[in-house]
């Protein structure tokens, strides 16, 4: 299966791949780790008269720690995360790098990419909107700052513009006392999930929570926050009748579409599911508990 | 669409000789190294980065050579199933994969055998729950994988120390 035909250009600087993008008008796409974009070129659903490389940009893989921030660049793959000693310091987001397709697409697959593409079943929205994410995007003008929740619009879209692209991804790390869990379900490694589940609970002491984030993916347009449930847990105790309520909550805030990952009404009875256990993860691990958790194969 | 053909030039090392070349900036990996290299070894299956037939080490790391443009090798190391053996000595991951009946029909075996270099380079000695993560990527269609599995754990055993 080959593409159809495109000229390729290869950047070398960030600057240079704006200003190709600027050039180029809106037939030209970025490539980073082509495991979204190639897929859909063979396939003929995208046919891009010109591609702009950025795998040969110095500079743009790293994961650095920085006060109370964890800085990545837009290019740095999925198993580097998933290899990272700074990032695994925040497990939420080990277990969604070790988590996604097989270790062929995470060698290859990059943050920013994934961000760009704001895929409804992508794993890294639901896990970084919980945390807090601010996404840097550079374009003609300069560098220019904005929260996750503010760059993805809907289902593959984005607030970039089309000569405008992501540099790097700043996460919050979660304070003292806190935990975090992302638990998603699909079929088998190599395909996008059939539901997951973000969740960050920061504790007073032991068993009340001060701030409970959740985040389901794979169950609507974008990454949805289900804010009741959030708010049956926030202030409360979190034992085995309020995990219930929370996962009651979230289920009903789930939109789910029956597709060939399972009926609608599958997806929602697996949020709820997903919920608990990713609660029950986040907590232990609010107590410096060491708990595994990652993607499960239903 | 573009008018005139455009070719590329690129220099890759594949199983240690290098090769500069030209090529249409749509040419796949996989493509590049079975029709212009002749290295038929690397298999093409679901051509959907599904299967993992297609499996390569690019700089050392596992990809789905299907799923990678020729032209992002440029520069790069390339290491097929054609760069295990050693002077017609088989290498561990391979003569495991014999002895331990890893394979039937074959077709998926290339893929396997290179991903299997990768996860015993990054973990010498995995357990059970690695060695599935670590081959999660390549279906097979023919071993019901136990046999796979056994041939992993006698290819860790017998790469420990070199
Ligand atoms: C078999 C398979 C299974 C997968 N399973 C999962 C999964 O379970 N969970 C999951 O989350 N993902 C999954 N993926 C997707 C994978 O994570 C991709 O790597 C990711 O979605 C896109 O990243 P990329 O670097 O490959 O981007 P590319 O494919 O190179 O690009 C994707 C899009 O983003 C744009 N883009 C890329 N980089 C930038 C940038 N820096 N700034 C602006 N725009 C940019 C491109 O122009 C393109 O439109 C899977 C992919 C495959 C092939
Ligand atoms: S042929 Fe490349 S993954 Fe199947
Ligand atoms: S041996 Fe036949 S597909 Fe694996």
């Amino acid at each position: 299966m080959y593409p159809r035909a495109f000229r390729y250009h290869r950047a070398a600087s960030l600057p240079e791949a704006v200003s190709m993008l600027t050039d180029l008008g809106e037939e030209a796409r970025l490539l980073a780790g082509g495991q979204s974009l190639i897929p859909l070129m063979k396939l003929r659903l995208a046919s891009p008269a010109h591609l702009v490389d950025l795998n040969f940009v110095p500079g743009l893989e790293y994961v650095r720690e920085l006060g109370n921030e964890l800085r990545v660049g837009a290019l740095t793959r999925h198993a580097q995360i998933e290899e990272s000693q700074e990032a695994s310091r925040i497990p939420i987001v080990h277990d969604c790098a070790a988590g996604i397709a097989d270790i062929q697409v995470r060698n290859r697959g990059t943050l920013g990419g994934s961000l760009a593409e704001a895929d409804p079943t992508g794993d890294w929205a639901p896990v970084l909107l919980v945390l807090g994410t601010e996404v840097v995007c550079q374009g003609t003008g300069g560098e220019r700052t904005v929260k996750l929740e503010d760059f993805l619009v809907d289902a593959f879209v984005t607030t970039l513009a089309p000569n405008e692209l992501v540099k790097e991804i700043r996460i919050a790390k979660p304070p003292k006392k806190s935990g975090g869990a992302y638990i998603a379900a699909k079929r088998s490694a190599p395909v996008y999930a059939s539901a997951g589940v973000a969740v960050q609970l920061t504790m007073e002491d032991s068993n009340v929570c001060r701030e409970a984030g959740i985040a389901l993916g794979a169950v609507g347009l974008t990454a949805i926050r289900p804010r009741e449930a959030e708010q049956v847990l926030r202030g409360k105790a979190v034992d085995a009748k309020s995990i219930e309520a929370a996962a009651e909550a979230a289920m009903h805030a789930a939109d789910p579409q029956s597709d060939m990952r399972g009926s609608a009404e599958y997806k929602r009875v697996l949020v709820r599911a997903l919920v608990k256990r990713a609660l029950d993860a986040a907590l232990r691990r609010s107590r410096g508990e060491r708990v595994e958790v990652s993607h499960l194969y239903a | 669409m573009p008018e005139e053909l455009q070719m590329v030039p690129i220099t890759v090392t594949v199983n240690g000789q290098r090769h500069s070349l030209s090529v249409e900036p749509r040419l796949l990996l996989v493509s590049l190294l079975r029709e212009t290299l002749g290295l038929t070894g690397t298999h093409i299956g679901c051509d959907t980065t599904y299967c993992g037939a297609c499996t390569v080490l690019l700089n050392g790391r596992s990809v789905k050579s299907c799923t990678v443009f020729a032209v992002q090798a440029d520069q790069g190391e390339v290491r097929t199933v054609e760069g295990l053996a050693e002077d017609s000595k088989l290498h561990p991951v391979q003569q495991a994969f014999l002895e331990s009946h890893g394979l039937q029909c074959g077709y998926c075996t290339p893929g396997f055998l290179m991903s299997v270099c990768q996860l015993l380079d990054k973990n010498p000695d995995p357990d059970e729950k690695a060695i599935r993560k670590g081959i999660a990527g390549n279906t097979c269609r023919c071993t019901g994988y136990q046999n796979i599995f056994k041939a992993i754990h006698a290819a860790a055993e017998s790469m420990k120390g070199r």
